[in-house]
């Protein structure tokens, strides 16, 4: 009898759970499209030839696919008065990321280990103020900075793109190794010292050797930053120094007649595809690393 | 004959806050010592400042002879066990032990040789090519020791090592650290909050207390004579009953009375005539209390005490009863017949007992 009972309820309840459990689908799948939405646009038009954009539909597949559009966008589209496409700036780019990221993560690594195990007087008050660093608005930076590099004889350089760069990055990194690194007991530090390990051998043979999901986290983030950076990319390069970001707005804002929307779209993504690449390739580290700290004693 | 460890005068501040004062040890070849207490008392702080991890206030530290004072760790030729063995966790159990020696420059083939002695030695052969993290509790606590035997150094040092291992392990481990120091003749410092570790390690044990050290002595010493209610209630288990009584010297011995709530007071007679205050604490081992028949010394005195709680304990019965206010622990034999609201006949032995000032807890006797 109590079966009976309850059953017409309890089947009223796997109903409304099977219910409830497909809305959420419905909710998570228009998100997906929602997000999804703008890169199907971009890679579907850059795909088009001018003449499909001009009659076709926004958001319809390309008729015919034609790789046209990539090939002006990386070697021959205009920014300016001159038509390489962005391939320079590309390498500009690459010139610029590549050593400010090895450079800031290197040091702030060695900041991290500093404040976290090596305490020294100050110690508090010196991380504080490299926190400080994180949230200063960089347009606040820009003329002391434009000054500096001049006096520095690198204003307008690669070099100097990746000072600013390395500069700017060293708040974040440092934060990220200190984390990752206050919670690696002390007791390892004490134990080597007493091995007879010096302060750059411990850093090396056993701080460094733990460090790869945090590496990650840092790479991760500091490449994201230097490569997608606009406002340093146009305030301190000059013509051949200039960064992808720059050379992909002069090539939107700069074009007369005709807008050729495919090859804006093939120079956006091409723009965005490293940073596209590194997530791909080390996103399983970069979650992992960021909740590294927390699980790890 | 020099002594191996000496340290005089040590005080150690942060900032304004004394965390250890006026420090007075030494220790000769071959001893072991441990420094026991509450946790905050300062006793891994003074292994540090042993180590040379924690700068010394001001004072002096010798070792093996040497005034090592203002040495840095790696200079002063000692040894360190940690409560979290503190293996490098990307390195093998062999890179681990040897890593001390390859950063001193020490070459492959002592490395080699020193290794398997030492491996050998503590049972880890089979486990030298494994990183720490896909070892036991027990196997790292081996390779921490390892790391610190293959430097034989002229001290050793530990700090809580046992702490984080499981009962049994913890006894078992306690065991081979008493036959490595036996068999290896070294010289150890050894912390923990553990008095029982304490009392079967040591041959001499320091118990501090907010920095202060209380007593030193070796085991017995301090089990038989503490210095002060502290030291008394701190080592041993049950603790040792410290009861309030009043006293009076009668040119014959020392009367001894003791109140009760519900009866007369008991009456103990102390053959010695000592100069005790009229109020004292005495302070009684469980195990000085027993049945009449049962451990009989010249020393007992008898009396018929009412039993509140009986806690059998496998090979004792613990029997608790209310005398001077506190609760006063026995230690029976095993099929002693003491139940729960009956009187039962105890003897007191008075042989071992230590009297304490009650306003400043010294010992008087």
């Amino acid at each position: 009898m109590t079966d009976l009972a309850i059953s017409p309820a309890r089947n009223q309840n796997r109903t409304s759970k099977i219910v409830l459990r497909w809305i959420l689908y419905l909710i998570l799948g228009i998100f997906v499209i929602f997000y999804l939405m703008p890169l199907f646009v971009m890679v579907s038009t850059s795909l088009k030839s001018l003449e499909e954009i001009r009659t076709g539909d926004l958001v319809s597949l390309p008729r015919e696919v034609t790789f046209d559009a990539w090939i002006t966008a990386w070697s021959s589209a205009c920014t300016g008065i001159r038509c390489e496409g962005v391939r320079p700036f590309f390498w500009n780019s690459v010139m610029i990321a590549v050593p400010a990221v090895l450079i800031s993560t290197l040091i702030g690594a060695l900041n991290g280990y500093v404040v976290a195990q090596w305490r020294f007087r100050g110690a508090n008050l010196f991380f504080a103020a490299m926190l400080f660093g994180c949230f200063i608005p960089f347009q606040v930076v820009l003329l002391p900075m434009a000054r500096l590099l001049g006096l520095m004889g690198i204003a307008g350089t690669i070099p100097g793109l990746i000072f600013v760069h390395v500069i700017y990055g060293l708040g974040f990194t440092t934060l990220f190794f200190r984390n990752y690194y206050v919670s690696i007991p002390s007791e390892l530090t004490k134990a080597a010292k007493i091995d007879g390990a010096g302060f750059l051998r411990i850093f090396w043979s056993i701080f460094l050797p733990l460090s790869l999901p945090i590496i990650v986290v840092t790479v991760i983030w500091q490449f994201t930053q230097i490569w997608n950076d606009f406002l340093f990319g146009v305030s301190f390069s000059q013509a051949g120094t200039q960064p992808i970001t720059v050379a992909l707005n002069n090539i939107v804002n700069s074009t007369t007649g005709v807008k050729e929307y495919n090859v804006d779209m093939a120079t956006a993504i091409i723009a965005a595809l490293p940073t596209l690449l590194v997530y791909v390739i080390a996103g399983k580290y970069f979650i992992r690393g960021l909740t590294a700290g927390s699980v790890k004693g | 004959m020099a002594s191996i460890l000496d340290i005089k005068n040590l005080y150690k501040n942060y900032g304004a806050q004394e965390i250890l004062k006026d420090i007075n040890v030494s220790i000769e070849q071959g001893d072991f010592l441990v420094l026991v207490g509450p946790s905050g008392c300062g006793k891994s702080t003074l292994l540090n400042c042993i180590a040379g991890l924690e700068p010394i206030t001001s004072g002096t530290l010798h070792i093996g002879g040497q005034n090592m004072t203002d040495v840095s760790p790696k200079d002063r030729d000692i040894a360190m066990v940690f409560q979290s063995y503190a293996l490098y966790p990307t390195m093998t159990v062999a890179k681990n032990i040897t890593f001390g020696m390859k950063v001193r420059g020490v070459d492959q083939a002592t490395q080699a040789l020193k290794l398997q002695e030492v491996a050998k030695q503590l049972q880890i052969e089979a486990l030298l090519s494994r990183r720490p993290g896909q070892l036991s509790g027990g196997q790292r606590q081996r390779v921490a020791m390892g790391r610190a035997l293959v430097r034989d150094p002229k001290l050793f040092l530990f700090d809580e090592p046992l702490s984080n291992l499981d009962a049994k392990l913890r006894v078992e481990m306690r065991t081979e650290i008493k036959e490595l120091h036996q068999r290896l003749g070294a010289s150890m410092v050894y912390v923990t909050h553990d008095q029982i570790e304490a009392m079967t390690l040591a041959t001499k044990i320091v118990v501090m207390k907010g920095g202060v050290i209380q007593q030193i002595g070796t085991p017995a010493e301090i089990y038989n004579r503490p210095a002060n209610l502290f030291v008394a209630d701190f080592m041993g288990n049950p603790a040792m009953n410290l009861i309030p009584a009043r006293a009076r010297t009668n040119g014959t011995g020392t009367r001894i009375e003791i109140d009760r709530k519900d009866a007369a007071p008991i009456v103990l007679t102390d053959e010695k005539n000592r100069d005790l205050p009229k109020d004292v604490i005495i302070g009684v081992r469980p195990e000085d209390i027993a049945e009449p028949d049962f451990r009989t010394s010249q020393d007992a005195q008898h009396a018929d005490c009412m039993v509140d709680i009986v806690e059998p304990a496998g090979a004792d019965t613990f029997v608790v009863m209310q005398l001077g206010g506190k609760q006063v622990t026995a230690r029976l034999h095993a099929e002693t017949t003491a139940a729960p609201g009956h009187v039962q006949r105890l003897s007191f032995d008075l042989g071992k007992v230590s009297y304490f000032e009650p306003a400043t807890g010294q010992r008087l006797n």
